[in-house]
């Protein structure tokens, strides 16, 4: 019984029965819907800043600076007169943006690293965790203020500088899944059916041990945010007068005696779009390892 | 007790590679400086002479593979180099700034446990109850909350409206301190305390519905006697892994939240350097922490091995 | 003829899952046996029989989400389920004590096995520290565990399974309980061990006077270590009596199946006959016999009521409406 398209017959007939259900349980799973519905609505207010922003979010208007909320400025309006509220909705679009796309390069690179590493294992796997290891001994904030530092300010040392560290992550996620599946019966069975490595890894391994790198990548997206509004507030962010949450705190941080909700507002809304996207993240692992939970 | 031990000498060897690994990489971050780096640091006060001077300090001129030699020779003195800005020795800096932020730390952690203890302890007694819910709602926000929005959240609440605790510093005083690291430290202990109470609800449920609790239970053990001595000593243990794992965050935390607070520590030496574009300084606070960091990693295994007898690392790989 | 109070008398006892909003699932139902001070009281059942959940309620160690939905457990006379749990803590370890399955996991696997043993002694023999290690020592030494001084100071994997249970039974013992709870004690065990083991218990309730309650699977065991037993099935007591009599005249047809299905060392060629079917699923319990799906004898009656328990003779009791036609002629 034990031919190897007989295990693989199996375990494909296994792993297909479990996505089917998952799929059809996607939308009775509160915690994706309030997650998709939170970070769908911050998305939406990002794409439509243009349009939806009362005021233009960098034109100062010292005449009007420090107004308490009410009026015409919602939110009331920081020390150049530029409008809270405004500057707000066009933050997301700065800290979404980066929070994104910062992910997708570690993701890649850190996964196709850590699955050959884990698929090959000798001398590639050792050198590969040797050097997670060493970066491992840096804090990620102490790597990225640095990095950031390095490169020079602005959008794409931020991105090189998140990618340069947390593509060790995933490396070290996907390489743990790898060495379990390519342990399992089916795997064994494709490549003793004569399948060649590179497509044992497309084929069989990857779609099994992604889903974890999946799930982590939402929890590094919020890493990701905070960690651009936490360079917006030490200023070594995206440059002023570009409206960003962390600077905003920064700007408000000065007032916080008589103006408190100007510090307080922006991370607010950092809070609410680091639940929407944990929600997110927790709904995924529901859906694609049910078996993990509790 | 004293053969489990005998796992260290092993595992200060396997830390070698990683030690030179991490000056490397230190050693390495000028030279990612775009061009020449001696004209990145000086920036616009570059003028030739100083430029000269400047990569004559730095060994600049030497081929590469030498002047990292010439570094970890360097190093191995403890000779971290001089302040760009005002030429007075790195380590020297260094250590005055290293107690501050290692009694930050250490008050961070203590503050962290007694958080996470008695709240991971609740919701675990009686999982996806309203207490649950409620510390997992703790746990959410708790992570979601940018660090240095909840230091200056506590500044607002603590020091402004209730004018409990200093708005930031580090006292003069030895006995100030305390006082005015509480804040700092609650706010890392408010952003670290998430990812324990998780570990800890869960092992502790584990261990609550484990036999050797019911066994205990038939010899009348119950109450706080039974969380301490049977539930809370087996549940601590996967948790020490997070802790240790997490300290590293934990000084990442301390370099944003000393900036908060105005405390002299490594992270607003750290940052002074940033800003004055002093490199040498930037380099070894860089490097201290993770040796720092390494150092807690080896910490972390010794505690482990004290706590749980069944591990034995000298005869046994770690996953 | 005045019976005295027996030492631990189960009266009606139902334990299940009682989810809010939903028909509660019924595990253990109306379950009654008394144990009198030195007997030794046999429970029988396949896993998920509820035998398990019924010592576990008398020990008040029922896992989170079951429930007591009725009945007493009287000690000595008095309700344990309705004491306050101080004064049930006070009664766990000097007057009942529990030794589990599973040794390996039944012991605190970061706390060094003698000082488990001495937990007791310390807490309910008020000894000082010294003197409740002394004890453990002694008891160690009781359950046949060499060089017990220096195994004291070892921690449960570094000992293997006969000595783990051999510890399990030091600690329960330790505090000179008068009601032993065995949950398949040895079950875990090697064979070789398992009747060593057996031989321990027995031997050591005898020299403490206690009395015990074995929970097993293995008729053999019961044969072999106690008086009197209950047969359950699904949840309910179905046959019981004086070993002996059952043994040699059962009047259930599944306890019938049960020593037609269990290797007979008397009779060793006689063809071993399992029993058909699998027990059923509790929260869609059949109306009428739990074992009628699965039972030779069963008639369209079988399938209308639950059969009530109902006396043959002084303590002999069966759960069968056929029981009489089945064993036809054979007298109790």
């Amino acid at each position: 019984m034990s031919t190897p398209t007989a295990l693989l017959l199996r375990a494909q007939e296994k792993r297909r029965s479990t996505r089917t259900r998952s799929l059809k349980a996607w939308y009775r799973n509160p915690s994706l819907i309030a997650g998709l519905i939170v970070v769908g609505a911050l998305v939406l207010m990002a794409v439509l800043a243009p349009v939806i922003a009362p005021f233009d979010p960098v034109k100062q208007d010292l005449q009007n600076s420090l107004l308490a909320p009410g009026g015409a400025h919602w939110l009331g309006t920081d020390k150049y007169g530029r409008d809270v509220l405004s500057r707000l909705i066009w933050g997301a679009q700065v800290d979404l943006r980066i929070g994104f796309m910062a992910v997708l390069i570690p993701f890649v690179s850190g996964s196709v690293i850590g699955a050959l590493a884990g698929y090959f294992g000798g001398w590639f796997d050792s050198i590969v965790m040797q050097i997670v290891d060493i970066f491992f001994a840096f804090p990620f904030y102490v790597m990225v203020i640095v990095l950031v530092f390095v490169l020079g300010a602005g959008e794409v040392s931020i991105y090189l500088a998140i990618s340069a560290i947390s593509w060790v992550a995933y490396a070290k996620i996907v390489r743990g899944e790898v060495l379990v599946v390519k342990k399992q019966d089916y795997i064994v069975a494709a490549r003793l059916g004569g399948m060649s490595h590179g497509r044992v890894i497309a084929r069989h391994i990857g779609p099994n041990v992604m889903s974890q790198a999946i799930i982590y990548a939402m929890s590094d997206i919020v890493l990701d945010i905070m960690a651009i509004v936490t360079l917006g507030y030490l200023g070594l962010g995206v440059a002023p007068p570009t409206a960003e949450w962390g600077s905003m705190i920064l700007d408000g941080q000065e007032f916080i005696t008589t103006q408190w909700q100007q510090a307080t507002i922006p991370g607010l809304v950092i809070v609410v779009t680091s639940l929407g996207l944990s929600w997110i993240g927790d709904g995924l692992s529901d859906l694609l390892s049910p078996e993990r939970r509790k | 007790m004293l053969h489990r031990l005998s796992f260290i000498p092993g595992r200060l060897l396997r830390a070698v590679p990683v030690v030179l690994g991490v000056t490397i990489v230190v050693f390495l971050m000028v030279h990612l400086l775009p061009g020449d780096p001696a004209v990145a640091i000086l920036g616009d006060k570059g003028t030739p002479q100083r430029i000269a001077a400047l990569r004559e300090q730095l060994g600049l001129n030497q081929p590469l593979w030498l002047q990292y030699f010439s570094f970890l020779g360097r190093l191995l003195h403890g000779d971290l180099g001089n302040s760009l800005v005002n030429q007075r020795p790195v380590s020297e800096v260094l250590f005055q700034a290293m107690p501050v932020t290692l009694a930050l730390l250490l008050f961070a952690l203590v503050m962290a446990m007694l958080i996470s203890i008695p709240l991971a302890g609740i919701a675990a007694t009686r999982p996806n109850g309203a207490r649950d819910l409620g510390v997992r709602i703790f746990t959410l926000l708790g992570q979601g909350m940018p660090q240095f929005w909840v230091g200056i959240m506590l500044i607002l609440l603590v020091s402004v409206n209730l004018r409990l605790f200093p708005v930031g510093g580090y006292g003069l005083a030895d006995s100030d301190h305390l006082y005015y690291l509480f804040l700092p430290a609650l706010t890392l202990a408010i952003s670290m305390s998430p990812t324990i109470i998780r570990s800890l609800r869960a092992s502790t449920i584990a261990s609550l519905g484990s036999d050797y609790v019911a066994t205990a239970r038939s010899k009348g053990s119950g109450g706080s006697g039974l969380f301490i001595h049977h539930v809370l000593r087996n549940a601590a243990i996967p948790t020490i892994s997070v802790i240790g794992v997490n300290l590293g965050y934990l000084v990442g935390g301390s370099i944003v939240i000393e900036r908060v607070f105005a405390i002299p520590g490594l992270g607003s030496l750290m940052l002074t350097a940033i800003f004055a574009r002093d490199f040498t300084t930037i380099q070894s606070v860089a490097l201290f922490i993770a040796l720092f960091v390494i150092v807690v990693g080896i910490l972390t295994d010794v505690i482990y091995t004290l706590l749980d007898p069944r591990v034995n690392f000298s005869s046994k790989e770690r996953a | 003829m005045t019976t005295p109070v027996p030492l631990l008398s189960v009266n009606n006892l139902s334990l299940g899952v009682g989810r809010s909003g939903q028909q509660p699932t019924v595990i253990v139902e109306d379950v009654s046996f008394t144990v009198a001070k030195g007997g030794r009281f046999g429970i029988v059942g396949e896993s998920g029989s509820g035998k398990s959940l019924t010592l576990r309620a008398i020990a008040s160690l029922l896992p989170a989400g079951i429930d007591t939905f009725s009945g007493s457990v009287a000690y000595e006379g008095r309700d344990l389920l309705s004491m306050p749990p101080t004064a049930r803590r006070k009664l766990m370890g000097p007057e009942i004590a529990m030794v589990f399955q599973e040794p390996m996991t039944a012991l605190n696997p970061v706390v060094r096995v003698g000082d488990q043993i001495a937990e007791g002694p310390r807490r309910h023999l008020g000894l000082s520290r010294a003197a409740a290690m002394a004890l453990a020592i002694e008891m160690m030494a009781k359950t046949g565990i060499p060089d017990p001084a220096k195994r004291a100071r070892a921690f449960p994997h570094e000992l293997s399974g006969g000595l783990r249970q051999r510890i399990m039974i030091a600690m329960a013992l330790s505090c000179g309980p008068k009601l032993l709870l065995c949950d398949e004690p040895t079950t875990a065990l090697d064979v070789t061990v398992q009747h060593q083991v057996l031989r321990l218990l027995e031997q050591l309730c005898d020299d403490f006077g206690a009395a015990l309650i074995f929970v097993t699977h293995d008729l053999a065991v019961v044969n072999q270590t106690c008086d009197n037993l209950a047969v359950m099935y699904a949840g309910h007591i179905v046959e019981s009596g004086r070993v002996k009599d059952v043994f040699r005249d059962p009047r259930h047809p599944y306890t019938r199946g049960l020593l037609d299905s269990a290797p007979d060392f008397d009779q060793p060629d006689r063809a071993l006959v399992p029993i058909h079917g699998f027990p059923p699923n509790l929260a869609d319990r059949p109306s009428g016999c739990a074992f009628a799906p699965r039972c030779a004898h069963a008639q369209s009656g079988c399938l209308v009521a639950s059969p009530a328990l109902v006396s043959l003779a002084p303590g002999r009791s069966v759960a069968c409406v056929e029981s009489d036609s089945i064993f036809a002629g054979v007298p109790v």
